[in-house]
């Protein structure tokens, strides 16, 4: 709004079409997404989809070039988005309890008398009988490691990007990238490996629900992590200023932790004691 | 109380800026659909909630027809015209209807009704002028928080027009959605639908309490500390947080409901090692949380009308400020007490008892701090402060019935009976939703700067109070007799006082139909309502603004003051 004079440093943001664009997208994708599960057909969905991915592009294109003008983001503002991001992590968080309470279900109420017909089918154990677990130790435990490297290379560009060293801030981001997307791949061989099946017994919802919500997180923190590499490359962090690359850093501990959670709860705790099918 | 006077404010600066109906404002439709501003926003959330309410009032105007005499009235007569069916089939299909109309009925007034009207509207119009801010802190989020909400009504009416259970149409299972019936027992598209419906509302309101979580930690006036912020602000603070935390739950449910139905997942399925009883979990470690969502900004908005009508500051500001976040963090820990019936231990029931009479404490400090504010205050009956002192009469009684339902024994007879439907009505729809007229009347003025008529505004109130009233108190009767929720029909033993609450209905579209006539009425006259109607009892920000507020107030931050005290 041109037209006042402003005596504050907030963000009075000018109009914009893609809150409208998105709401309308996700309509279309959630009507979409019905008509897939219902064998219909997939392409109302893909159509609604590419709607909201083009949203978070133009959307997010415009909030990077209001924080490279110079002026809107101000201190208070930045503020906001601090607060912004801690809490969408928040949620996310809460997001999560949701699957390790479906797991945590199975893991202590698998005994429960009232609960008779399930406890026919788990054989009264967890894992329930017939369901072959993973070493935690092999691959989830590489894993583990991948990721808890990945929280250093990507400590490593923040600190580069501190002081100043783009050489460091690109390599490091690179280098976490890169360990982003191993990751994906171990998960993905692991899955396709699995001693049961996603559908048709509880330990494999649980299992794979967590775990690929999570698989899920790391992709998009992976993608996150990318468009901060391309801004690097660009120039638009400065040692004052980079918040799209904190919160990307924010994002993948967060990422991190939630997996430190996974390995640790069912990976190992769930395994304690009970044989393996992979040595 | 040291910060009693948290209300009273000067501010030296206000946004009487004479450049703000200047060029540069979006205008026409691109004015609301790409809206970032926080009034505008405020007033289409208010709107979306007026259009909400009429459509789920009108279909709780079709079970009270329905129940009005034993036997089946008019649904056989409503599926016949909405789904072409003939005879016996029309009735298995009104039998079905019934239960999506009582489906859509709750979820309608929840997510599209009440959320919208006290945490999208009045939260949205109000927290930042309260606190000083010239808008919130993600104006384009803010936004997309509301544009999602017409699509997620859109699917949830599509819910109602496609196949539920095999052969009818729509979701019968309740706004609970508990499985089996949810996930094999209705296996058409329309539970799938109501899901993502869910699903999109819930993402809204998860964006918009982001949003005023942050403005109201981040956007306050110069000197105003969170000890001296007004309650309203305090109140959509708290409930926020119970959306951020709460809703994220709900969705991981949902999505279990949702492969369970379509990806052959086993969450909720015994014979697969699942657990029906997990979703029950899930959802109320939403649900629970959700009713406070529903009342606590009516508890801000309470105080501040009180406060104005009785020009007195509000009794223990620190301790009604304090009460809300205690109500807030205990409603997390009690969800089980919806679930007493499922086979818990009667060491977790115990528990469950004891930590939700402990809520009765926190919301005992609410109302005696009310009634201590009235007490010895000039009071004006002006038709806000007649809605608010309803709100605390009506939300007493459905505080003290919860109470009775709380205990795990006594629950065992009342479960699933009318004596809850009673209960929970007599919170929302006699508390929420007086408090939401409360606040209608006490800043559409100020939204619109225009004063409705006393009269007419007196006489909504007056017939709406002894029409709901009608409807819910007899429900007491009929839940101690034993009649079960959602049934199409009942004994004839139940007929009198079922007759009562649907003539109670009535009565309550009468007073519907007033409260519109107060709109037009307002809007034909056109009274102009000057900056602050209310006089020397409203000290709060927003009455030193124009009435309606310009698109920008506060260009000059506006110093907060609280050393004079009235």
């Amino acid at each position: 709004m041109a037209a006042i004079a402003k005596n504050h440093d907030y963000h009075l943001v000018q109009p914009s079409p893609w809150p409208f664009v998105g709401s309308v997208s996700v309509l279309i994708m959630a009507i979409g997404g019905v008509a897939w599960m219902h064998h219909w057909t997939p392409w109302v969905f893909f159509i609604g989809l590419a709607g909201v991915l083009y949203t978070f592009y133009a959307w997010w294109s415009d909030v990077v070039k209001e924080s490279n003008n110079g002026l809107d983001h101000t201190p208070v503002v930045q503020m906001h988005h601090r607060y912004g991001m801690i809490l969408f992590i928040s949620s996310e968080v809460m997001f999560f309890l949701a699957w390790f309470w479906a797991y945590f279900d199975g893991f202590f109420r698998l005994d429960d008398v009232e609960q008779y017909a399930r406890v026919a089918a788990t054989g009264g154990t967890w894992p329930p009988m017939g369901v072959e677990l993973f070493d935690p130790f092999h691959l989830p435990l590489f894993n583990t490691l991948i990721l808890l490297t990945s929280g250093t290379t990507v400590t490593w560009a923040h600190h580069a990007l501190l002081e100043g060293d783009r050489r460091g801030l690109k390599w490091g981001l690179a280098l976490t990238i890169a360990l982003g997307v191993l990751f994906s791949f171990v998960q993905f061989a692991e899955y396709s490996e699995a001693g049961f099946s996603f559908s048709g017994d509880m330990y494999g919802a649980t299992f794979f629900m967590a775990t690929g919500f999570h698989g899920a997180h790391v992709i998009i923190g992976t993608i996150f992590l990318a468009v901060c590499l391309i801004r690097a490359i660009k120039g638009q962090f400065t040692p004052e200023k980079h918040l799209g690359f904190e919160f990307a850093a924010w994002y993948w501990h967060f990422v991190d932790v939630v997996w430190l959670f996974l390995f640790a709860s069912i990976y190992v705790w769930g395994s304690w004691g009970v044989p393996l099918s992979h040595g | 109380m040291a910060n009693a006077e948290a209300t009273n404010l000067e501010a030296h600066a206000t946004g009487h800026d004479g450049a703000s109906h200047d060029h540069g404002h979006p205008t026409g439709w691109r004015r609301y659909v790409y809206s970032t501003n926080h009034k505008d926003i405020g007033v289409m959330y208010l709107v979306f909630a007026i259009f909400a309410g009429v459509v789920g009032g009108l279909l709780s105007g079709a079970m009270r027809m329905e129940l009005q005499e034993p036997g089946i009235q008019i649904f056989h007569g409503l599926a016949a015209m909405a789904y072409g069916v003939e005879g016996d089939a029309a009735i298995d299909a009104g039998k079905h209807m019934y239960n999506v109309f009582t489906t859509a009925h709750a979820l309608i007034m929840i997510f599209f009704m009440v959320m919208p009207a006290t945490m999208g509207g009045f939260a949205n119009y109000f927290a930042p002028l309260m606190i000083g801010a010239p808008d919130t802190a993600f104006p384009r989020i803010n936004n997309i928080a509301f544009w999602l909400l017409p699509p997620a009504f859109i699917l949830l009416v599509i819910s109602m027009f496609v196949e539920g259970p095999s052969g009818h149409m729509g979701v019968g299972g309740g706004w609970t959605m508990y499985p089996p019936y949810s996930t094999t027992g209705q296996p058409g598209p329309a539970v799938d639908f109501a899901i993502l419906a869910l699903h999109v509302a819930g993402v809204s309101s998860i964006m918009g309490s982001i949003n005023l979580i942050t403005t109201i930690f981040n956007m306050r006036a110069p000197g105003m500390t969170l000890h001296k912020m007004p309650l309203f602000a305090w109140s959509v603070l708290v409930t926020a947080f119970l959306l951020l935390l709460s809703l994220p739950v709900l969705a991981g449910g949902i999505t279990m409901l949702l492969t369970d139905r379509n990806f052959g997942t086993s969450f909720f399925k015994p014979a697969e090692g699942g657990d029906p009883v997990l979703f029950q979990h899930l959802f109320w470690f939403f649900g629970h949380p959700e009713v406070y969502i529903m009342i606590l900004p009516g508890f801000g908005m309470v105080s501040h009308i009180i406060s104005t009508f009785s020009k007195k500051p509000i009794f223990g500001y620190l301790a009604m400020a304090y009460a809300m976040v205690a109500i807030g963090v205990v409603g997390f820990v009690v969800w089980a007490h919806h679930m007493y019936t499922t086979g818990l231990s009667l060491d977790v029931q115990r528990y469950f008892v004891a930590a939700t009479m402990v809520i009765a404490v926190p919301t005992g400090v609410k109302i005696f701090s009310w009634i201590a504010t009235m007490w010895g205050g000039s009071i004006s009956f002006r038709t806000p402060i007649l809605w608010a002192i309803g709100f605390i009469f009506l939300f007493t009684i459905g505080g003290v019935t919860g109470v009775v339902l709380a205990n795990a024994g006594v629950d065992r007879s009342f479960h699933d009976t009318y004596y809850v439907v009673a209960h929970f009505h007599y919170v929302l729809s006699l508390g929420a939703v007086f408090s939401i007229f409360a606040g209608w009347y006490y800043w559409s003025p100020k939204m619109f700067g225009v004063m409705y008529n006393e009269k007419l505004a007196n006489a909504h109130f007056w017939i709406m109070f002894v029409g709901v009233n009608l409807v819910f108190f007899p429900q007491h009767f009929l839940g101690l007799a034993g009649m079960p929720r959602r049934y199409i029909d009942y004994p004839d033993a139940f007929a009198f006082w079922n007759r009562v609450s649907s003539v109670g209905y009535y009565i309550t579209f009468i007073s519907m139909l007033v409260f519109f006539a107060v709109l037009i009425e307002a809007k034909i006259r056109n009274r102009r309502a000057g900056d602050n109607p209310w006089g020397e009892g409203a000290t709060t920000l927003e009455w030193t603004l124009s009435s309606p507020p310009p698109f920008h107030q506060f260009s000059t931050l506006p110093e907060f003051d609280d050393t004079k005290a009235h």
